[in-house]
């Protein structure tokens, strides 16, 4: 295909994807940099029969006037990084000076915002991502095994958790382990203690937020593998079975290396997917005890004085984050490009 | 079936039988449970007493007369204009699906037949975009959007929708390109056809499946997003997820979970009906990407 059939091909897909992708990246950079105007105060003498008394007053019109005029908001350099909702340098060498201890400094750190979001975000994306993929794996093996006429209906069933809408599916689940939900209240009622609550300790709602993402993506790695299972040859597992391999064997040797690209495929996306996670955040309203960086880029939009340098130092550091969690898949993904190519 | 091999795989058979078993009921109780419980009253969804309630509808019965009630349905649809979010939504989900394969299945054609190495590139890009949490990419939006008063409009939502869809429409549709034969186009094009006229007459007709296929993961993506629509989107132009999320904040202190669980179900719907019409396009369209590497 020759070069201007190509480009007149990929243009309108690649013009969305720069001008709705890669220009708000740069968007988000410049406003990274800015942060909004201070309220403008006046200050005027009022004098009543008592004396004078200095008083301050916010001008409103002018306020809004400065902000319509300079809706970026003035320059402020890496303050939106450095200050104490981002990566807070000042308060992180404080708490490291004044703990005497390794697990002190810790919980300091874990009550700054940027590194409470990043303790979840982490947590979530290298639990749920592993846990996927072995319970994929398992129940590809099981589905496998099945009958014919019961392959069907159980694979539509399994796809339910991952085809409902995240924050719906996590809603479901909220209302559930609620005290008065269903599984709230057999809890309660197992552990014979009726104040026990999985929303109110900060670890029980971690592991719920958990148990909500591995429910949600094992299907993903469940379909995934599923089909890679119908890929693997019979002839070689026959010769296996007859060298004497038992069933166990026959999966850890013939089966398993034949899913090895599948598990850089689902590790791929699975991580891309888990580090944004946000919907579970906003249906378990969690953010007491866990929020995720998604979650705080989230918040500062969408409250009443929406904070867009905030949010804008959030997403760079959140990006950031992404491209190195993808760099070693992506370095793979390339020299295995650059190795088939010459 | 003396044969001791045979004997151990049974035992391992029923293991495995019960794990998948299990596996159902994990993925599916809560759905029924829900859609079950949308038809109660709020005392017995949540029932302090006894979570059987919600089953037999205890509550329901004494403050509505009936076992079933549709009580939460009628808060729903008709007190908070649920119906409106559900026309919003139907609106933008049919046009991101449309524009999107529209440009996908230009662009995905162009990255099959090429050979060039940018192509590569451009894929490449297009992951690294896939990667990028969207709510990061709103974040770049919304100060533009305020400033062109563009903000709060559906076309807007729509078009940022295309976009985010593209890295991922482009990928699959390439796949699915790749998997016909080039034979065929340049045959269309050795008979006189354009390159364009090859692509439109010939290679469309037998890539249907792969359209179909593309096309309802576009479709999941617009239905199922909450980042770009929550935000984007102003109070009368809601979808349905924002418009749920909306209701939590304000149900929850008037005591009517009740309309929110029917509204949730309402949304949930049309996806069971998705599943069950297309369950096999969506299997092949999880793994397209994956078994070629």
């Amino acid at each position: 295909m020759p070069h201007r059939t190509f480009f007149w091909f990929i243009i309108p897909s690649l013009a969305a994807m720069i001008l709705f992708i890669a220009l708000p990246v740069i968007s988000v950079i410049t406003q990274s940099l800015h942060v909004e105007h201070e309220k403008v105060l006046v200050s005027s003498e009022s004098c009543g029969p008592f004396g004078c008394k200095q008083i301050t007053t916010i001008d409103a019109a002018a306020t809004s006037e400065l902000r319509a005029d300079q809706p970026l908001g003035k320059f402020s350099g890496f303050d939106n990084y450095t200050n104490r909702n981002h990566l807070a340098f000042e308060e992180v060498v404080l708490a490291w000076k004044s703990s005497e201890s390794i697990g002190a400094f810790v919980e300091k750190l874990l009550n700054l915002p940027f590194y409470k979001a990043l303790a979840f975000t982490l947590t979530y994306t290298f639990v749920v991502t592993p846990f996927v993929i072995v319970l994929g794996l398992a129940i590809a093996l099981g589905v496998n095994a099945l009958p014919k006429f019961a392959k069907g209906p159980t694979i539509f069933v399994s796809l339910l958790p991952m085809i409902v809408t995240p924050l719906i599916g996590s809603l479901i689940l909220f209302w559930m382990i609620d005290g008065d939900g269903v599984i709230g209240a057999s809890i309660q009622y197992i552990f014979n203690d009726p104040d026990l609550s999985l929303k109110a300790s900060p670890s029980l709602t971690w592991m719920m937020l958990i148990v909500y993402g591995i429910w949600h993506s094992a299907p993903f790695s469940f379909i995934v593998f599923y089909a890679g299972l119908q890929s693997v040859p019979e002839d070689t597992l026959e010769a296996a079975t007859i060298d004497g391999a038992n069933r166990w064997q026959r999966i850890r040797y013939v089966v398993v290396p034949y899913m090895k690209p599948l598990v850089v495929f689902i590790t791929l996306m699975q991580l891309m997917d888990n580090f944004r996670v946000l919907e579970p955040i906003v249906s378990f309203a969690s953010e007491a005890s866990a929020t995720s960086l998604s979650w705080i880029i989230y918040k500062d939009l969408t409250s009443d004085t929406q904070l867009f340098g905030s949010a804008a130092a959030t997403s760079v550091l959140t990006i950031i984050g992404i491209a190195i969690l993808l760099l070693p898949v992506l370095f793979r993904t390339w020299r295995d490009f650059s190795r088939t190519a010459h | 079936m003396s044969n001791p091999a045979q004997r151990r795989s049974t035992s391992l058979a029923i293991i495995s039988t019960g794990f998948v078993l299990l596996w159902i009921m994990v993925a599916a109780a809560p759905f029924l449970w829900t859609l079950w419980g949308s038809f109660k009253v709020q005392g017995d969804f949540f029932s302090k007493a006894d979570w059987t309630n919600a089953l037999y509808g205890v509550r329901t019965i004494v403050e509505t007369g009936d076992s079933f009630t549709s009580n939460g349905y009628y808060g729903a649809w008709v007190e908070h204009g649920f119906g409106e979010s559900v026309i919003n939504t139907m609106i933008v989900v049919v046009s991101t699906v449309v524009i999107s394969l529209t440009l996908g299945t230009l662009g995905g054609y162009a990255l099959a037949r090429s050979g060039f190495k940018y192509s590569f590139w451009i894929l490449m890009l297009a992951l690294v975009f896939r990667a990028m949490p969207h709510i990061t990419l709103v974040s770049g939006y919304l100060l533009p959007f305020f400033e062109w008063n563009i903000w709060g409009y559906i076309p807007t939502t729509i078009v940022v929708l295309v976009a985010i869809n593209q890295p991922f429409t482009l990928w699959m549709l390439h796949s699915f390109f790749l998997n016909i034969p080039k034979d065929l186009d340049e045959s269309a094009m050795v008979d006189g056809c354009t390159r364009f006229q090859a692509f439109r007459h010939v290679i469309i007709p037998v890539m249907w499946p792969g359209v179909i296929t593309t096309g309802l993961f576009s479709f999941l993506l617009a239905y199922n997003d909450f980042a770009v629509t929550a935000s984007l989107l102003s109070q009368e132009n809601q979808t349905m997820i924002p418009k749920i999320a909306s209701f939590l904040g304000t149900t929850q202190v008037e005591g009517n979970v009740m309309f929110a669980v029917a509204a949730v179900v309402s949304a949930m719907i049309p996806l069971f009906l998705l599943v069950m019409f297309f369950q096999r396009q969506i299997v092949s369209g999880l793994t397209a990407g994956a078994v070629k590497g």
